[in-house]
């Protein structure tokens, strides 16, 4: 019997670690995902878990003693927000080269400048290239199961890479939601016990790690380190089967809600798809054909299966929160438009920015978006592709 | 045991010869020797900030270290030597393994006065069970001799450069020993490659097997960036020693101790005349500016020896 509760999303990453019991964590404070490392800290106090717990001085220093845990051969975890991630950017792309299976729970906040505490994607997505899996969640539950499966994901011998599971700053990390926790014993059975291949505290065979690598051999080595990622899909499906099994909560890339007969659709992710579902519901009630897509694995980036699943939609939105800056739209429509080509031509594709800097996103907003998607289907018009939703002036 | 040299030069080498550091310089022999100090049944892990240590005794697929060895960045090899000595400490507390590991973290001047300041005094205040060395050549070298908080006042550096207007570095050295020392850590060292190697051997033996965080700031000169003939290493050290510029001293527990106090305290010039990099102070209107590396060095000893207690 699963565990019934009312958490936080904060609280409920906090539990997952502590049913997980890894050998260490690193972290630095940092709103809002500061209370994950508070909880654990008790936990450790309470003698609730065996961790090593290393306060560290910055997130610098905690994403480098991490990476020097896990290649010593310790489980591994830490918590991050915004300019906490930014400021661990040097680290995260060692640590993915390294191929060490850290686990980070990234809280997303808006990242400086202006200083803004509260919600939006820049933090990771301005990671996304950093050679991480990324794992975003709707709710307090999916970022609990995420986290639980990122483990598995992220020490399975064909991918051996770091994963980060992402939640929304406040929206899910403060507001407390019933959700379903698994006992101790069967998250302990599911993620199993870390056992490295090669370690740095293995006497028997003393390794080296982090050389300097010239280019008559770093080219393989990056060639590797995508291979690793390319194999993390299959991974990520079969981890997702077996936790399925074990809670009867369905993972997959990405979430289908409405979609198969869908004429107009949106593309978003984490916890505005809970705001969105709502609208489509009303739209659904007045005989609207629309749809959602939410994306939970942004990276690997699924485009093949994307493509596939949009393809008889007229017209699309991508939501994004984050700019890229590019000038012509953000980060998540360009990885959707670039799978849809070739794949699935002639869907009108919108790409809108909304939220930025923990602007509420209200169902009006989302309305809006559908709105525009109907006149765009009824009209066969497309205009400005790159457009601002909920955003004054 | 009384210290002798050829009983410790034939304990086994635990940084192999074949490594591509330059002839003449010192951070090798500083390396060789702070390893030496290990029980040759303690089983190591050796870290490197990135720098010319790193670069040049691992470059893939070689490593010239056989203890396990970690380099992860410029900037936190204090912070990544913590979490692998987490990590023992804690397979160790859930019983995974049993074996007795030491942890001895590198750095150059420019990863631990400068860039890595931070990640080493985080290392050094969560107190850690693990030794820092930070083999101080003065200047970013691996970069190609760029000063640092670590480059002696009026060095001719490629960033300071001596021009018409400026006689090289503007700023004195930082003193990171007693920085270090304020951080009130068990164990605190300022050697480099005297004679016999007794005094680094003898501090690198006791800050491993101190329990707790130690730190030791070894000179530990580049014959590329100081300009001085690569054979002369050991009598460039001697010299820094014998003019006070670099005193040898620890602090256990807070308690400082001199450990050693030259018969005849040499004239600074004695030290700076046969570097290149302090060749322009060597003329009539430089002068001055020698004489403030004396009045400087001088002040600086007297305040050494107070703190020592040997002043009387």
């Amino acid at each position: 019997m699963s565990i019934r509760e009312r958490l936080s999303g904060n609280e409920a990453i906090a539990v997952a670690m502590r049913q997980i019991n890894p050998d260490v964590v690193a972290a630095f404070p940092i709103t809002p995902s500061t209370e994950i490392p508070q909880y654990f800290s008790q936990f450790v106090a309470n003698g609730q878990v065996q961790t090593e717990f290393v306060a560290v001085e910055s997130e610098h220093s905690a994403m480098s003693a991490c990476i020097g845990a896990q290649a010593a051969g310790a489980r591994t975890m830490t918590a991050t927000s915004a300019n906490g991630l930014a400021l661990m950017w040097e680290m995260l792309y060692i640590a993915s080269a390294m191929k060490l299976p850290i686990t980070l729970s990234c809280v997303n906040r808006a990242l400086s400048g202006p200083l803004n505490i509260h919600n939006d994607h820049g933090d990771s997505m301005g990671a996304r290239d950093s050679g991480w899996i990324q794992l975003y969640s709707e709710t307090n539950q999916e970022a609990y199961d995420n986290l639980l499966q990122a483990i598995r994901i992220a020490e399975h011998k064909d991918v051996q890479l770091p994963v980060m599971v992402c939640q929304d700053g406040f929206i899910t990390s403060h507001a407390v939601e019933n959700i379903e926790l698994l006992e101790d014993d069967k998250v302990k059975g599911f993620v199993g016990e870390y056992k490295p291949e090669h370690y740095l505290l293995n006497h028997k065979e003393p390794i080296a790690v982090g050389p300097l690598d010239l280019p008559v051999h770093c080219f393989e080595h990056k060639r590797e380190q995508a291979q690793s990622i390319i194999n993390s899909k299959k991974v990520i499906l079969e981890v997702a089967k077996e936790f399925e099994k074990l809670t009867g909560r369905k993972y997959e890339y990405f979430e289908k809600y409405n979609l198969d007969d869908a004429e107009i659709a949106i593309v978003i992710i984490n916890s505005s798809a809970g705001t969105a579902k709502t609208v489509v519901d009303k739209l659904r009630d007045n005989n609207i054909k629309a749809g959602l897509l939410k994306i939970r694995m942004f990276r690997p980036f699924p485009a093949d299966e994307i493509a596939e699943a949009l393809k008889n939609v007229k017209a699309l939105a991508v939501m994004d929160k984050a700019e890229s800056y590019s000038a012509v739209g953000g980060p998540v429509g360009a990885e959707v438009k670039s799978a849809l080509y070739g794949k699935a031509d002639g869907i009108k594709v919108l790409n809108y920015i909304y939220g930025l800097g923990g602007r509420d996103v209200r169902t009006d907003d989302i309305e809006e978006v559908y709105n525009s998607l109907m006149d765009t289907v009824k009209t066969d018009k497309i205009g400005e592709t790159y457009r601002y939703v909920g955003v004054r002036g | 045991m009384a210290y002798n040299l050829k009983q410790v030069m034939n304990k086994p080498d635990r940084l192999t010869g074949g490594h591509r550091m330059c002839a003449g310089c010192g951070a090798p022999v500083t390396v060789r020797t702070v390893l030496r100090a290990l029980k040759p049944e303690d089983h190591a892990v050796c870290c490197s900030a990135t720098g010319c240590l790193e670069v040049s005794t691992f470059l893939y697929p070689y490593t010239a270290w056989k203890d396990s060895f970690i380099h992860t960045a410029f900037e936190c090899a204090g912070a990544t030597m913590s979490g692998v000595e987490a990590a023992y400490t804690a397979l160790r507390r859930k019983g995974r393994m049993d074996e007795s590991y030491k942890f001895v973290a590198f750095g150059g001047d420019g990863g631990t006065y400068d860039i890595g300041l931070q990640s080493l005094s985080g290392a050094m205040e969560r107190g850690h069970d693990m030794v820092y060395v930070c083999y101080d050549n003065e200047a970013y070298m691996n970069t190609g001799i760029q000063r640092s908080s670590g480059t002696p006042r009026y060095a001719d550096t490629t960033t300071s450069p001596k021009g018409t207007e400026m006689p090289g570095k503007m700023q004195y050295k930082k003193d990171l020993t007693g920085v270090m020392a304020a951080h009130r850590i068990p164990y605190v060292a300022q050697t480099t490659l005297t004679s016999n190697f007794k005094d680094l051997y003898e501090k690198a033996e006791k800050a491993i097997y101190t329990k707790g965080p130690a730190f030791m700031n070894v000179l530990s000169p580049c014959p590329r960036g100081w300009r001085y003939n690569t054979p002369d290493l050991m009598e460039i050290c001697k010299l820094a020693v014998d003019t006070c510029i670099w005193p040898l001293y620890e602090v256990e527990d807070g308690k400082w101790k001199l450990n050693y106090k030259p018969k005849k305290k040499l004239p600074v010039t004695e030290y700076l005349e046969p570097q290149g990099r302090f060749k322009h102070l060597f003329t009539d209107e430089n002068k001055n500016l020698i004489n403030n590396i004396q009045e400087d060095i001088d002040r600086k000893w007297l305040e050494l020896l107070k703190k020592c207690g040997e002043d009387n």
